[in-house]
């Protein structure tokens, strides 16, 4: 048996996605820049999936823009109002994806703006009040980067509440909704946010691409440069399939998404409990009111914690001790280090999609007691 | 049987040859893992993937799998290329020098390092769009940390003398990038031989996938650096941020692969073809080459038809035959090509002008029939032009004084 526990990094494509892809990928191939039918007919497509997509968050299609996935929709928000809107402060948090934290480091050490972290609460939620003061204080055209959700433990940001800070303080706010796209209703309407950004393969659809939502207040330029492509604002020919398989992928999430929301966090909790149950001296790094697709494990000091996501590969389980765009590195996670877990206690990562099943959650439990067994021992 | 509408506008983008859609396809479905999932065997699967895939791409070019580095297509790459030794070289100069007939993708990017403080020598080209290597040599400075220049030119098809270009360029202490979008899987590009530094080219205009292409980075002899232009999770040894496009990736490394073993015999084959295009289409009266003809690509040819409108040419035929005017990326715009006015062409022949660029899968049956097509239409459309009439007169237009309306 395999189990695939790692859906925060990528996810399989939904077979429902590859299949409104294939035309793309065999007949219809056409630039969608060229003004022969073979262009025309690629063009009508990308301007339908713009179209789709842009009614799901409530936005125009003029403020969609195709892009070659999440980092590049982050790094387009964040250096672009640098470099566009004028914005010299920065306010987000310590543990923010890399595509954001590395960039605002980046403009900092560029001396193109100021930085400051708001303090985060014991369970990584943001502290509100703290970022009212930072807003209050701050004289400069400010941008607030938060993400939706973290990636790794899942903790929620109060959206709203944070549109209206950035609202009543004249702020910027760029939302990092990779983790929560498809996953949750948004409507932009509702909650002003000027900037948000996507990757199609953290639902279910391809890699490679994505998208950056730009209010149309922020007159922002591109940050690839060289044709007229999405309104001369990204330069590139379209990644075709792509964008199609981005459309089918978000229609099917949306559609299904209260099931969907129910299913998987029914397999959660099922995790969460049995764990809890049955495995002692366990602490949740997710809060319970968390992203439902996640649920971030503190397994107690152990010498053999070393060994744990390899023994968990051994039993065939797929899951992670952070994220995928780090877990090379030895260095540990910047989102659990701000617990101050003991010494020697492992973070793992365990994240659902729609394709998992409750039989693959046992399994993963009654490995688990067989390993922790042998630890004890 | 002939299949409409034929296509011949291989230089905006190829069909995918089924060869490389089949090797995708269990990439998409069932080996789906993040190349950057270091402990499971998804991501491993994922991550040889990959490393075939980058292998496959430097055999072509004569690299090693260090050297290359994936982005989302040649824009991307040119984009990464330029700023990014704009920004790492910034201590030893701020020159670059480029070409008047480049890819809007160069040239946008230099006007926006212009505007940064950047000082760009634009190169102008002769009628064939040539470079004057002294002049390219003259241009060269102190300052000078890059040389842009294409390999070969999307919409007329010369192909510069890139290793001369190399030689120059080293000898004077700079950097050489070349775009290599139209070139590469189509003739041989050996990046030791040729002299390259940098080179930005995509699968989509080789057989493969769209949304996916590569930077090449010599990392000896010089050891080439650029500044990352996406800061994120530090992939592509840091050069190039955001989760790898694994399916789009093994596509590529496909059509490479193909293109190895299949680019000589492809070029004999449609060099013919297109001759033989050429033969016809140029035995028409007032009907001119635009480009090299000694030193072009193989499957591409750019025609000027004049006293014909090339737009009115292609809507004269567009129902069966797929050709382009220009460049995909700017032929939204009724602007006659930049490039063609770089070649000294005026704005009556830039505007007549039709590119016509064979592929792996043409074939002679549908180059004859855009023969007869193309024939008749230019016969039919000058029928009805006064200004053939006038100059089948003998009138010389260029003396008219047209009054102004």
């Amino acid at each position: 048996m395999r189990v695939y526990l790692d859906n925060a990094a990528t996810t399989a494509l939904d077979p429902k996605v590859i299949d409104a892809m294939l035309p793309y990928l065999h007949n219809h191939f056409g630039n969608p820049s060229s003004i022969h039918s073979y262009g025309r007919e690629t063009r009508a497509a990308i301007e339908k999936a713009r179209k789709q997509i842009a009614g799901l968050f409530h936005v125009s299609p003029g403020e969609i823009f195709f892009t070659s996935g999440g980092t590049e929709a982050n790094n387009m928000a964040l250096q672009c109002s640098v470099r566009d809107l004028g914005v010299t402060h920065i306010i987000t948090s310590q543990i923010e994806h890399h595509a954001v934290t590395h960039t605002v480091e980046a403009l900092k050490k560029e001396n193109k703006i100021k930085l400051t972290y708001v303090k985060l609460e014991a369970d990584g939620s943001v502290d509100y009040n703290d970022l009212e003061e930072l807003l209050k204080a701050s004289s400069e055209k400010t941008l607030v980067s938060l993400m939706h959700a973290n990636n790794e433990i899942g903790v929620l940001l109060d959206i709203d509440k944070v549109s209206e800070l950035c609202e009543t303080y004249d702020a910027c706010f760029h939302c990092d909704t990779v983790q929560t796209i498809a996953h949750y209703n948004l409507d932009l309407q509702k909650t002003k946010i000027h900037f948000i950004s996507c990757a199609a393969h953290k639902f279910h659809g391809p890699k490679g691409v994505g998208f950056i939502y730009v209010n149309a207040d922020a007159l922002i330029k591109p940050l690839i440069y060289g044709g007229a492509q999405e309104r001369n604002m990204r330069a590139g020919t379209e990644n075709l399939y792509g964008i199609i398989g981005l459309a089918k992928a978000l229609e099917i999430a949306y559609k299904e998404l209260e099931e969907t929301k129910q299913y998987i966090s029914s397999l959660r909790a099922h995790l969460k409990k049995r764990l809890n149950e049955e495995i002692p001296g366990i602490i949740f790094n997710s809060p319970d009111n968390g992203l439902y697709t996640v649920l971030n494990v503190n397994f107690p000091a152990s010498e053999k914690n070393e060994l744990l996501l390899f023994n968990l590969d051994i039993a065939g389980i797929a899951a992670s001790g952070g994220s995928a765009c780090s877990s090379g590195s030895n260095i540990g996670s910047h989102v659990i280090a701000h617990f101050n877990r003991e010494e020697d206690s492992a973070a793992v990562r365990f994240s659902f999609s729609k394709f998992n099943t409750k039989e693959e959650i046992d399994f993963v439990v009654d490995k688990m007691k067989e390993m922790m067994l042998v630890t004890v021992q | 049987m002939l299949k409409f509408p034929i296509y011949l506008d291989n230089s905006a983008t190829t069909p995918m040859d089924p060869r490389v859609l089949d090797a995708m396809v269990p990439y998409y479905l069932d080996h789906f893992g993040n190349a950057a999932s270091r402990n499971h065997p998804f991501g491993w699967e994922a991550e040889d993937a990959v490393d075939k895939a980058r292998e496959q791409i430097a055999k072509l070019i004569n690299c090693t799998e260090k050297e290359i580095i994936f982005t989302s297509g040649a824009t991307e790459g040119d984009n990464l290329a330029i700023k990014g030794i704009y920004d790492m070289y910034a201590r030893k100069g701020n020159h670059i020098i480029t070409v008047t007939t480049e890819h809007k993708a160069v040239l946008d990017t230099c006007k926006h390092l212009e505007k940064l403080g950047a000082q760009i020598t634009y190169l102008g080209v002769d009628s064939e769009g040539n470079i004057d290597l002294n002049e390219l040599e003259n241009a060269i400075t102190d300052k000078t940390i890059l040389v842009a220049i294409m390999y070969a030119n999307n919409e007329v098809g010369t192909i510069h003398p890139i290793k001369k270009i190399a030689e120059i360029t080293h000898k004077k202490g700079a950097l050489l990038f070349t775009d290599a979008t139209q070139a590469a899987g189509k003739i041989s590009i050996d990046v030791e031989r040729d002299g390259i530094d940098l080179m930005a080219f995509t699968a989509h205009k080789m057989y493969g996938p769209k949304g996916v292409g590569a930077l090449y980075v010599r990392r000896k002899n010089p050891r080439v650096k650029v500044t990352a232009q996406m800061d994120g999770g530090g992939h592509e040894r840091g050069m190039r941020s955001g989760t790898l496009n694994v399916p789009g990736i093994v596509g590529f490394g496909k059509a490479c692969e193909i293109a190895m073993n299949e680019m000589d015999a492809d070029a004999e084959r449609l060099s013919k073809l297109r001759d033989k295009l050429d033969t016809a289409l140029l035995s028409l009266e007032e009907s001119y080459l635009n480009g090299n003809k000694n030193s072009r690509l193989p499957q591409l040819t750019n025609i000027s038809f004049k006293y014909v409108e090339g737009e009115g040419l292609m809507m004269a035929f567009n129902q069966n035959i797929a050709v382009s005017s220009g460049s995909a990326c700017t032929s939204a715009s009724l602007e006659p090509s930049y490039v063609l006015k770089a070649l000294g062409l005026g704005d009556d022949l830039a505007h007549s002008s039709l590119r016509f660029s064979l592929g792996r899968f043409s074939t002679e049956e549908q180059v004859d029939y855009t023969i007869e097509q193309v024939t008749k239409a230019v016969h039919k459309l000058r029928e009805m032009s006064p200004l053939w009439e006038m100059f089948k007169e003998g009138i010389d237009l260029s003396t008219i004084e047209w009054a102004a309306h």
